[in-house]
């Protein structure tokens, strides 16, 4: 047995997905991981980052990572609070967002997105949340990052349900449907970094961590994964990129569990 | 002429009916939790709910048996997973069958936009390359008739009576709201009836040039319901309870647990004062 590692497969990931965010880029901000990943970047080597979140917060810098994606953490800290039908229309439509950042339940080769249910939609097996804000910033965007853990229950050759398009089936077939956005650029997980092949754009695996293996992540995959023929190995997360990620965390954590109290 | 300023009880015995198409909208900021609890409260059933993000508070009537229809576009518990009642609702009937009308955000705000401004649709660039249409009929296109774009419409929503929460209003009734406004105004615009419960009644609302604010002679009545939007939260007044939406987890997750905590807070409750104490008592 190797010796455990100082930080773990979700803090590798989340750090990964940090360090494709540049600073002064306008991001519209998914919960979860993508508002960890992108907070990560802000507090590090993108402190111009304009974080969005679909509440309506623009240029927001929360203290403590948001539970919900309209926390008053958010409002309290943005340049402006706009109204909800605004951030869709003005903002997103009207192409200010260079990435959208994003979570899903499932994705396939094509990077296209399933968070509305598993099994069919009149008789799911599992009713998930839904689409949310994420087709039309899946459209949008000048460009999206997704992030998820990998498993063949997640990286599946059918979604039971497309909610957002990635590139759809393949081929060019996104950009004929006159989606503005270049689709998902970037989809990094706990095992690895996927990116479209030029022309098919099916994802293909083009990076692993120090501590995962091209074998760990096809075995992940629910359909062939490509490879790229020189997958990178990325850098350990650095410790200086630990301590802000934890340090956010425990913040996080003290802040939700502090008592409410109701000024009556 | 003033707004009538009503109890909550009042007023939703007023102006809310069984079968009705109702709106309670607040994008996590401001959701009118204490109105949803006196609909609870009242027994209104088979109500078409639209919200966009149900969140707890139409997992709370649709778990009691309020809701027959809902019209959606993400329906979890923010950061922590499911809302059990919900999914219960959908995957197994229980306690009644729900039909979904399911959108994604855009297109509900489009809708809300069209309802408020007496369109018959809105529209956006938007559900591209998604399986949404496919189950949802009102998701239709239209073409433009300057460059031949296709362009997703949805109908307008017309909600019979939106429900908003907002921090203040004054004595005639006219309403200030600010934080997070997701898409309040345009919900209560779009609907024919609007109900307002507010943190506090004022003598002048102070209220800043280019706030959020609805005339009385828009709002059918106002109820001053003091923590009414909690375990959500009212900018300026109280924090929204993280650690309450964490522990509805388990509260809801399975049918026994859902219906003995309503009994007990909600219906065993006479009004929103009563359910904050009742709540309290199990938190201290």
């Amino acid at each position: 047995m190797s010796a455990p590692l100082p930080w773990t497969s979700e803090e590798m990931m989340t750090v990964a997905a940090s360090r494709h965010l540049w600073n002064g880029a306008v991001c519209f901000v998914g919960i979860g991981l993508p508002s960890a990943a992108a907070n990560l970047a802000r507090l590090t080597h993108a402190p111009n980052t304009v974080l969005i979140y679909e509440s309506g917060t623009i240029g927001t810098k929360p203290e403590v990572l948001p539970l919900s994606i309209g926390d008053g953490e958010l409002a309290d800290t943005a340049t402006v609070v706009v109204p909800l039908p605004e951030i869709f229309t003005y903002w997103l439509q009207g192409g200010r967002i260079d990435v959208g950042f994003l979570g899903a339940a499932q994705v396939d080769r094509f990077g296209n997105l399933n968070s509305t249910v598993i099994g069919p939609y009149d008789q799911p097996r599992t009713r998930l949340p839904g689409a949310g804000g994420a087709p039309e910033i899946a459209t949008h965007a000048k460009q999206t990052f997704v992030v998820l853990k990998q498993s063949a229950r997640s990286f599946v050759p059918q979604l039971d349900f497309r909610s957002s398009g990635g590139f759809f089936e393949g081929n060019g077939s996104r950009a004929r449907s006159g989606s503005p956005g270049r689709g998902p650029q970037v989809v990094i997980t706990d095992l690895g970094v996927m990116k479209p092949q030029a022309g098919t754009e099916e994802l293909e695996l083009v990076a692993r961590y120090e501590h995962t293996s091209v074998e760990g992540a096809v075995a992940a995959t629910g359909w062939p994964l490509q490879v790229a023929e020189r997958v990178e190995v990325l850098p350990a997360p650095s410790p200086g990129e630990l301590e802000v990620l934890r340090a956010l965390h425990a913040r996080t954590r003290e802040a939700h569990s502090r008592p409410v109290l109701l000024p009556f | 002429m003033s707004t009538p300023i009503l109890s909550l009880r009042e007023a939703i015995a007023t102006h809310v009916a069984d079968g009705q198409t109702l709106a309670l909208e607040g994008f996590t900021h401001l959701i009118p939790f204490a109105a949803g609890h006196e609909l609870i409260r009242q027994g209104r059933k088979d109500l078409h709910l639209i919200r966009m993000t149900p969140d707890l508070v139409y997992d709370q009537l649709i778990g009691a048996g309020c809701a027959s229809a809902l019209t959606f576009s993400w329906g979890g518990n923010p950061g922590v997973g499911s809302l059990h009642r919900l999914r219960d609702a959908v995957e197994n009937h229980w306690p009644r069958p729900l039909r979904l009308t399911e959108h994604s955000h855009a297109a509900m705000a489009a809708a809300y936009v069209a309802g408020a401004s007496n369109l018959p649709f809105g529209m956006l660039k938007g559900y591209l390359g998604t399986d949404l249409p496919a189950h949802n009929p009102g998701i239709r296109s239209i073409t433009c008739p300057y460059t031949g774009e296709v362009i997703a419409t949805v109908p307008a929503l017309r909600p019979d009576v939106t429900i908003l929460h907002a921090q203040r209003a004054d004595r005639q009734g006219n309403v200030h709201i600010r934080g997070i406004v997701g898409a309040m105004k345009e919900a209560g615009m779009a609907a024919t009836k609007l109900i307002v419960t507010v943190e506090e009644i004022v003598d002048d609302l102070e209220a800043p040039m280019n706030t959020l604010v609805l005339p009385h002679w828009i709002v059918s009545a106002v109820a001053c319901v003091p923590g009414g939007a909690y375990p959500s939260y009212a900018q300026g007044y109280y924090a929204r309870d993280n650690a309450f939406y964490q522990a509805w987890d388990d509260i809801a997750r399975d049918r026994e647990g859902f219906t003995a905590w309503i009994d007990r807070h909600v219906r065993g409750t006479g009004d929103h004062a009563g359910f904050l104490r009742s709540i309290r008592s199990v938190e201290v």
